[in-house]
């Protein structure tokens, strides 16, 4: 039996020492610590680098660099880190290298505080740094899918040769559960492109510069091209008893595990309560979504934040059912009882 | 030796082909100090044979381009980053001649902390650092090292100390530090001169291949354009304006005691003994459920004051629950929540999938003091049960309606089990005789992962488990008829 109890943040560490990760590089915040820590203590005896960088800046400056290189690497944060990140992000997405960023989310704006939130959604899912780029974001909901998607994330990355981000919450982060350790995925295919030492390697180059309008233009098309690519193969969501639904709960991450206890709690009254929850938040679940709006009779979004993804969820709808929003912020997760009194009122006025 | 100056070195590219096709010119303004510094690299590498392995950072300034003129690997890095980026590729391509090329907006300004602490970390990285005492690309705004009094697009009443500080010399400050191995400064000013640069940063280069460390060579480079001096005259510019505030020379070279360091090796691992790394233990089992409990969902909190141990009994709990078949998830409260000096963890078993981690509603409460008592003690829920600590808490507050009280004396009995610190680990077995959840060999085995790495605590431990239950037994009906804690919900 492969299996762990272990902390969604050291999953992380596991999935990645797993997926061939030669490095990290990360700068200590609360409630993403376990990961560098869990990588200080395992990346050196696995003979993998570790590196505790001066800022968030340097750390994604040294994931920059590696990842030119050709290695597989990872850097963890949260919140203010991650935003100190960006610049480096929208280098790496335009001179298209691969990297691996787990954002353990805690409240914000400003220094906020170190609780469980959802914040971050928009900086992640719509850019965060400058120009017109996008980054995969996978969102788990449990120590397993932490490790899981962080192999995931690894693959996705160099396939697309793209900045991923592993995405949740400092309560998932913290939260031990057993955790299933996988069969070693497949060595990484070489990047011949890569800033490899060797003669055959001396006319490689990794930029973000191009001068020319019209090339700048082309590159950006063809990130485009690859963000539609992606749109189109690598949605994953997951739906539970929506088949007779009348109201759809959506919600990711440590959300989606209260909602399900919703689900329960609703079914037993005799509820049709359904729960729709994306496992990537891009690509979005848009075409899942809008399914199901054709059917029910309204879709309540919950989200630990002022209503962030809710957004995307009223652009898959359209308006083919009312849309209504949950949110709390702070650092608190929704009680079961307060969303189901929700959900009563809204079969009421459905 | 100097006459090999003359020649194009092979690491300089023939026609600049990156630029644009047919290209034989650079893009840099007549006079300019970074087309020499270029030139005295490439040779540096064609000579010493590096130019196969070598990498340059592109750095944001007049020198973005440098990848049109140099036959190597190139990284364009944001601004003031080439040090993070050069930790990052030395790290893991050791072979690698890691080079940072940086401007002086770029190195002293903006990457001020890059530069130090890859400095100070002692990077297997050459930087060379263009010191031209101005923004160049950007159209000659003041830079960390323009001398006072000097005019410049944003100092255009001359740079004043007492708004704009003082010049900053980076190898003085560089040479505070322990870990270089040579930093030195030269001087584009006359072509004695320039040939010390070559000197200093071949030097630099050997000391790269011969994986030495880190070193700097700052280079007082010209630019007449936004000096605004004739490109004839700009020696004459650097030796009155740069030479008293950047004096060249020698400020650290310790090479010749510097052995050169081991070349990390990348040792593969095979699969079992990743896993046996990653802890896992291939021949542990997870039983099948025992009877009675197939529908099954109960709610722990531990608390006490950080050092009791509960976010411990909480884990062991788990590690317990999971080797016995249920689903688990634990959840340690964190952050400035530990400081106060109370910690707790809250632990699900359940034989469904587990929704929220969180615990609202308590089944199960183990308070090892008073205030954590009286906290949680209102969130246990009709039919719980509440063991605490009677040590500290002689007169409990009044239970809730319908929940059970356990005073258990922990610390007293873990004293007399020979380990003072484990009375956790006591009300774990008092648990275990009245919740009859768990078999005795989970239970150890349990403790067994929890203290493997300490030596003797496996047994301390086990003694302590032991005298909890046998606590249980002779003052509390075991099994609890009404099994609290373990009634179907
Ligand atoms: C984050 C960021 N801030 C500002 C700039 C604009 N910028 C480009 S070059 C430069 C100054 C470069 O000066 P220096 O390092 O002295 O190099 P030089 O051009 O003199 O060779 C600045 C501020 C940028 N590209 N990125
Ligand atoms: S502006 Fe100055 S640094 Fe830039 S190319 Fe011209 S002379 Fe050189």
């Amino acid at each position: 039996m492969r299996m762990r109890l272990m902390r969604g943040n050291e999953a992380v560490v596991v999935g990645a020492l797993l997926a061939h990760c030669e490095a990290f590089f990360g700068y200590p915040i609360t409630p993403a610590n376990e990961i560098s820590e869990g990588a200080a203590k395992l990346f050196p005896l696995a003979g993998r680098t570790f590196v505790q960088a001066e800022s968030e800046v340097a750390a994604i400056n040294m994931v920059f660099g590696a990842s030119s290189a050709g290695a597989r690497c990872l850097t963890g944060s949260s919140g203010p880190g991650i935003s100190l990140k960006m610049e480096g992000i929208s280098y790496l997405a335009c001179a298209e290298l691969p990297a691996v960023i787990a954002d353990i989310c805690r409240v914000g704006p400003g220094l906020g505080n170190i609780y469980p939130s959802q914040g971050d959604y928009n900086q992640l899912v719509k850019g965060g740094g400058h120009g017109e780029y996008r980054v995969i974001v996978l969102a788990p909901n449990s120590a397993q899918e932490m490790c899981d998607f962080t192999i995931r994330a690894f693959d996705l990355a160099d396939r697309y040769r793209t900045p991923v981000f592993v995405f949740t919450d400092g309560c998932v982060g913290q939260m031990m559960e057993p955790v299933h350790l996988p069969d070693l995925p497949p060595k990484p295919e070489p990047k011949p492109w890569a800033l490899i030492p060797g003669a055959e390697t001396n006319s490689n180059l990794v930029t973000s510069i191009f001068l020319e309008a019209s090339e700048m233009e082309s590159i950006i098309l063809k990130l485009q091209a690859k963000y539609a690519d992606i749109a189109r193969d690598e949605v994953l969501c997951e739906t539970y008893r929506t088949e007779d639904a009348e109201i759809v709960l959506v919600g990711f991450g440590i959300v989606s595990r209260v909602l399900r206890s919703v689900v329960e709690e609703a079914r037993s009254e005799g509820l049709r309560v359904g729960l729709l929850r994306p496992q990537t938040l891009f690509p979005f679940p848009t075409e899942q979504i809008r399914e199901l709006s054709e059917r029910a009779r309204s879709i309540l979004v919950v989200e630990l934040n002022n209503g962030q993804m809710v957004e995307d969820v009223r652009l898959a709808v359209a308006e083919r059912c009312p849309v209504e929003f949950y949110g709390k912020m702070g650092g608190e997760l929704p009680a079961i009882d307060d969303i189901l009194a929700r959900l009563r009122a809204l079969m009421v006025e459905a | 030796m100097a006459k090999k100056t003359l020649q194009k070195p092979k690491a300089f590219q023939d026609v600049f082909t990156r630029k644009s096709r047919d290209q034989k010119t650079t893009h840099y303004c007549p006079g300019c100090g970074h087309g020499i510094a270029h030139k005295l690299i490439a040779e540096a590498m064609s000579d010493l044979g590096l130019q196969d392995r070598s990498t340059i950072v592109a750095p944001v300034g007049c020198s973005i381009f440098l990848y049109y003129y140099f036959d190597c690997r190139s990284l364009s890095v944001p601004h003031g980053r080439g040090p993070a980026a050069m930790t990052g590729i030395s790290r893991v391509r050791p072979d690698t001649i890691s080079i940072s090329y940086q401007g002086d907006g770029d190195l002293a300004a903006i990457g001020t902390s890059e530069i130090i602490h890859s400095a100070n970390r002692g990077e297997n990285i050459a930087v060379f650092f263009i010191n031209n005492a101005i923004y160049g690309m950007t159209g000659g705004q003041m830079a960390p090292t323009t001398p006072l009094e000097m005019r410049t697009t944003t100092s255009p009443r001359g740079r004043a100390s007492e708004t704009e500080g003082f010049p900053i010399a980076v190898c003085e400050l560089i040479s505070t530090l322990r870990a270089p191995v040579y930093v030195e400064r030269v001087s584009l000013d006359t072509p004695a001169n320039i040939l010390g640069a070559r000197r200093a940063i071949r030097k630099a280069l050997q000391a790269q291949a011969d994986r030495k460390g880190f070193t700097l060579v700052e280079i007082l480079s010209p630019c007449p354009t936004q000096w605004r001096v004739d490109p004839t005259k700009t020696g004459e510019w650097i030796r009155e304006n740069m030479h008293p505030i950047f004096k060249p020379g020698v400020y650290r070279d310790v090479l010749a005691e510097t052995p050169s360091r081991p070349r990390p090796e990348r040792r593969e691992m095979s699969d079992g003994e990743m896993y046996a790394l990653l802890g896992i233990d291939e021949n542990a089992t997870i039983r099948a459920l025992p009877t009675g409990c197939e529908d099954f969902h109960l709610a722990y909190r531990f608390a006490g004051f950080g050092g009791q141990g509960v976010i411990l009994l909480g884990m062991l709990l788990a590690q317990a629950g999971m080797a016995s078949g249920y689903q688990v998830t634990w959840l340690p409260s964190y952050g400035p929540e530990m400081r106060g000096g109370t910690a707790n963890s809250s632990v699900v078993l359940s034989t469904r999938a587990i929704g929220s981690p969180m615990v609202a509603e308590t089944d199960v409460l183990v308070a090892m003091n008073g205030p954590s008592l009286e906290k949680f003690l209102p969130t246990v829920a009709p039919g719980g049960c509440v063991l605490y600590d009677s040590d500290p808490i002689e007169t409990p507050p009044a239970a809730p309606d319908g929940v059970h009280l356990y005073p258990v004396p922990a610390r007293d009995i873990a004293q007399q089990a020979g380990e003072a610190r484990a009375a956790n680990v006591v009300m774990l077995g008092v648990y275990a005789a009245i919740g009859d959840l768990f078999e005795e060999e989970v239970l150890a085995d349990a403790l067994r992962k929890a203290f493997a790495a300490k030596k003797g605590a496996v047994e301390a431990n086990r003694r302590a488990l032991a005298a909890g239950a046998d606590y249980a037994r002779s003052h509390f009906p075991c099994p609890a008829p009404d099994r609290p804690g373990v009634m179907v919900k």
